[in-house]
């Protein structure tokens, strides 16, 4: 049986979804443009993934198995319904910078992923620690890409300028093409890291 | 925007997979083999075009005259699971040929987001019902091309001698990196 602890820090290291698993591709690769907006996505799952392990946790016994995945993808819409208002409501502009991939964190594999390996086995306290400890390596990940983009990008950040007026922004990071090979680069880096630490 | 332009800005300018970031994941699962992602790119056509067609009467005929447009995610994702659904079933009794060669990839699309992306990019833009299927056909052949360019190369880098710490999705991500940059070579060519 893994401790409390390690059920958290899997999620952050070891079964980090971006960087080992490689779930939830689309919004880490379309927000990251900026730290803020990579900070935003990442709570912004994390919140919908909270609540639905929460509720399928304590539903477990409840939901039939042959329906459970529409079951699941009805819960897991409601909270990204929720968050889609709160974020509209107080801050609109992240609502805006995020667009369409608000709505999309209902088909982001992590969520539906937990919901299926881990929420509908444990108990609700479990759940809670696996969905932060998921959650908080997710955004973690995002915030990285988005302060390499941001930083190199355009020589901020968080929207503070660190790189002085010298520095002359490389364009590149902020496009499509920067997102692809930023997080390529990082996935081999953190590839490597992560064997010469010895965690496979 | 006339039927045209709709369809050029979606297949190359802005393609969903290399521009818009949409259907990463199969993506990346699905380019190893050219078959596969020819398999995958029909199976995407095909559902992407009834699912955009499906998302834009729920939309128009119900939840805008209702005043429900709050609920446009959950009632466009419950659909699309069970169109996946439908789908499956009557081709399973009508057509096994086809079954059989998209049997398999079907089940995956539901967790594809371009589906549900093309959904609510085509209801955000306001397009009418044949700006909508013309544009969902669009971005599936787009997404098809993206998928097949990507195959072609992925199988001459299987005999490449690349690092191993940047072996997979790693110079794979890299790869649509430098595609990604010669499809906004497009962009030039039309005004949006």
């Amino acid at each position: 049986m893994t401790t409390l602890a390690q059920e958290f820090t899997k999620g952050i290291f070891k079964e980090n979804p971006i960087f080992r698993l490689l779930l939830g591709m689309c919004p880490t690769l379309a927000v990251t443009i900026s730290a803020i907006n990579g900070l935003g996505m990442g709570i912004a799952a994390l919140f919908v993934l909270l609540g639905s392990n929460i509720v399928i946790s304590l539903l477990r016994n409840l939901i039939p198995a042959r329906v459970r995945i529409p079951a699941y993808i009805l819960i897991i819409a409601t909270f990204v319904t929720i968050v889609d208002m709160v974020l509209n409501a107080y801050t609109p502009d992240l609502h805006a910078a995020l667009g369409i991939f608000i709505p999309l964190i209902v088909v982001n594999c992590i969520i539906l992923g937990r919901a299926e390996a881990f929420a509908r086995k444990h108990d609700v306290g479990r759940s809670i620690i696996d969905a932060l400890g998921m959650g908080i390596g997710f955004a973690l990940s995002l915030t990285i890409l988005g302060i390499i983009r941001e930083l190199f990008g355009a020589g901020t950040v968080f929207g503070a300028h660190i790189l002085g007026t010298a520095f002359q922004p490389m364009a590149i990071l902020g496009t499509p093409p920067g997102a692809f090979i930023t997080l390529g680069v990082l996935l081999g880096l953190f590839n490597y890291l992560f064997k010469r630490l010895g965690i496979e | 925007m006339n039927l045209m332009a709709i369809i050029f800005v979606a297949i190359l300018a802005n393609n969903i997979v290399l521009n818009q970031f949409l259907g990463i994941c199969p993506y990346i699962g699905v380019s190893r083999r050219i078959e596969t992602s020819l398999g995958m790119g029909m199976a995407v056509i095909f559902v992407m075009t009834m699912a955009a067609i499906v998302t834009w009467i729920i939309y128009n005929v119900l939840l805008v005259p209702l005043d429900l447009i709050y609920l446009r995610t959950i009632a466009f994702i419950l659909v699309i699971a069970g169109l996946v659904q439908l789908v499956e079933t009557i081709l399973k009794k009508t057509n096994p040929t086809l079954f059989r060669a998209l049997g398999i990839y079907l089940p995956l699309i539901t967790t594809n987001c371009a589906i549900l992306g093309v959904a609510l990019l085509n209801v955000q833009a306001g397009h009418n019902i044949i700006q909508t299927i013309v544009y969902a056909i669009a971005a599936a052949i787009g997404f098809t091309i993206a998928l097949i360019v990507m195959a072609g190369i992925r199988e001459r880098l299987d005999l490449a001698n690349i690092s191993s710490m940047l072996r997979g999705a790693a110079v794979t991500l890299v790869t649509a990196g430098i595609l990604s940059l010669a499809f906004m070579g497009f962009k030039g060519i039309v005004t949006l």
